[in-house]
């Protein structure tokens, strides 16, 4: 299982579907945790009764359906299904609606998804919270810049018991992303990746659940975003300049 | 379902092997040894894994044009399908030598002279050396570890004026730095044709950067481009000069290209799949979701209504 992380830490982020169905082909002992610990690039379904899409993911998934989170119905459609309580589900409509908003601020276009469920061992609940957009100048990309590109988010929360008008948050998130420029004069340009961080937060319950989960999500999509500018473009950009570097630094040399 | 992973549990060993051949032959530039070290310990398999290696490891080596350090530490050989002799064995033109390589291994284990009819002809050598010494001045400028060299792919026993001719040039640099999580490799191939009757040369030039960071995550870098120029035919050290001139300027372009493309990234591109800050300018009213029940409303005053 080690290695086969290894292997996926290391191969194509574009390529990393392949590899895993190789992994579960060579490893199907391993295909539970091969699947929850290797993230894919997310689905989308079309909501029968309202049009609109949804995403896929474990959270919604029993069998081989999928809960849509705007009519809450499973597509296809499955006898005795998993709901989430009416409790639940009413916090989920509402996360569903801000995230909504919160998603066309930021992206300015694409799909989100939220579902919740019943935690029993912790007895708090999960939340998972997906983004989809798709930055193409043939799909939600604003400014055609790009040939490709492609967001994928995913934030899993627990949450945990209400303590002392306080509750634990351990948010786990992923983003997956790709984008690639490609004109005549300096060819094909692409970055790819993938990131996964966690955090651990205890806030007040008084905001409510939601307005919490929201500030967490945000503060943390706003930390990735920025690893991935500063740090892990910045290094690959760093590797280039070493391998062959710009004018400046080679003139510079003969001094340091 | 349940055929479906009985089958799956019940790989062939041809299926395994060509698994193990995908993973080999998409490692990024330089970390084929660590996933052929994880890919042994999945597949499990001894004899499947040696079979896939001893498939992969030439072509990888070959496409990745990876440079290989002589037995007597003279210098570097290239490993490329312009200089293959035999499927371990690789012409060095500069010192006139052959190299024995290991694939798998990835070392070269012994080199001996280069015999006449390997080597091209003296009118050809003339062309070839004198580019060979250009391209060595200039990689040596531009390159902190790069290695090149120029093989005659066409016409290489031409033995004077009155006949085409080809020449192709291979600069490979790679940087491996596996305690910074961060790996990358240069490859630039300039194929040049020399047409005899029409006094012309034909440049295609192909360039490849790739990089890949990976510490906590795993981010990579892909970056091609290819051009054709054309310039006068002319006696070997004028053709060289001007052949290096073209490659010189074509590739300090190509950089600073790369360098635009990453410092478009922050405002342009980069914003095309998330913003650094929502349209509003100010962080999300998480504090006012309640008022979401009457999200029409508000749908429709921020005008993002369907």
């Amino acid at each position: 299982m080690e290695a086969a992380m290894g292997l996926i830490r290391r191969i194509h982020p574009k390529r990393s579907d392949t590899a895993l169905s190789a992994l579960l082909s060579l490893l199907p002992h391993h295909s539970s945790d091969l699947l929850s610990q290797v993230d894919q690039p997310l689905q989308v379904l079309c909501d029968v009764d309202c049009g609109k899409g949804f995403i896929l993911c474990e959270y919604n998934r029993d069998a081989d359906s999928y809960r849509s989170p705007w009519s809450n119905k499973y597509h296809p459609p499955l006898e005795e299904a998993l709901f989430p309580s009416s409790e639940l589900r009413k916090l989920e409509i509402e996360a569903n609606e801000a995230f909504t908003i919160y998603r066309e601020q930021y992206y300015e276009g694409g799909i989100s998804s939220v579902y919740l469920w019943e935690d029993d061992e912790r007895e708090g609940f999960v939340a998972c919270f997906l983004i989809k957009k798709d930055g193409s100048k043939t799909g939600h990309g604003r400014r055609g810049y790009l040939q490709e590109g492609a967001w994928d988010a995913i934030h899993v929360i627990e949450v945990g018991p209400e303590e002392e008008k306080a509750v634990h948050y351990c948010l786990t998130s992923t983003v997956m992303l790709s984008l690639t420029t490609n004109d005549e004069s300096s060819g094909t340009f692409s970055l790819s990746g993938s990131i996964r961080r966690q955090m651990n937060m205890d806030l007040a319950i008084a905001d409510g659940h939601l307005c919490n989960m929201g500030r967490i999500i945000e503060e943390m999509e706003g930390r990735l975003r920025n690893t991935l500018d500063q740090v892990y473009f910045g290094k690959t950009k760093e590797m280039v300049c070493t391998l062959r570097p710009p004018p400046e630094i080679v003139m510079r040399l003969p001094n340091s | 379902m349940a055929e479906e992973e009985y089958y799956d549990s019940e790989l062939s060993d041809k299926q395994k092997k060509e698994i193990a051949k995908w993973f080999l032959l998409n490692s990024p530039a330089g970390e084929i040894q660590y996933i052929a070290k994880d890919l042994k310990s999945v597949l499990n398999d001894e004899r499947v894994y040696n079979e896939a290696a001893q498939e992969a490891f030439p072509l990888y080596n070959k496409s990745h044009l990876i440079s290989l350090e002589l037995p007597d530490r003279s210098g570097d050989v290239l490993i490329t399908p312009y200089n293959e002799l035999d499927k371990n064995e690789y012409l060095d033109p500069r010192d006139a030598q052959v190299a024995t390589v290991n694939h798998v291994k990835q070392v070269c284990t012994e080199a001996r002279p280069a015999v006449d009819e390997e080597l091209p002809s003296p009118y050809i050598e003339e062309y070839r050396y004198a580019l060979d010494a250009e391209m060595l001045k200039y990689v040596g400028e531009a390159y902190p570890k790069g290695v090149c060299s120029v093989y005659c792919v066409n016409g290489k026993d031409v033995e004077g004026p009155g006949s085409n001719f080809e020449l192709v040039v291979v600069i490979s640099a790679v940087k491996q730095s596996p305690k910074n999580f961060c790996n990358g490799s240069w490859r630039s191939v300039w194929n040049i044709e020399f047409k005899d009757e029409v006094q012309v040369l034909v440049i295609r030039g192909k360039i490849q950067v790739g990089a890949h960071y990976f510490e906590e995550g795993n981010v990579q870098l892909d970056a091609k481009n290819e051009c054709k120029v054309e310039t006068k035919f002319q006696a070997p050290e004028e053709s060289a000069h001007s052949i290096a001139n073209i490659i010189r300027h074509h590739e300090a372009e190509y950089l600073a290209s790369l360098e635009a493309s990453y410092s478009n990234l922050p405002d342009t591109t980069f914003k095309d799949l998330r913003r650094k800050l929502p349209v509003t300018r100010t962080l999300f009213p998480w504090h006012n979701t309640s008022q979401f029940s009457l999200t029409r409303d508000i749908q429709k005053e921020l005008g993002i209504g369907k």
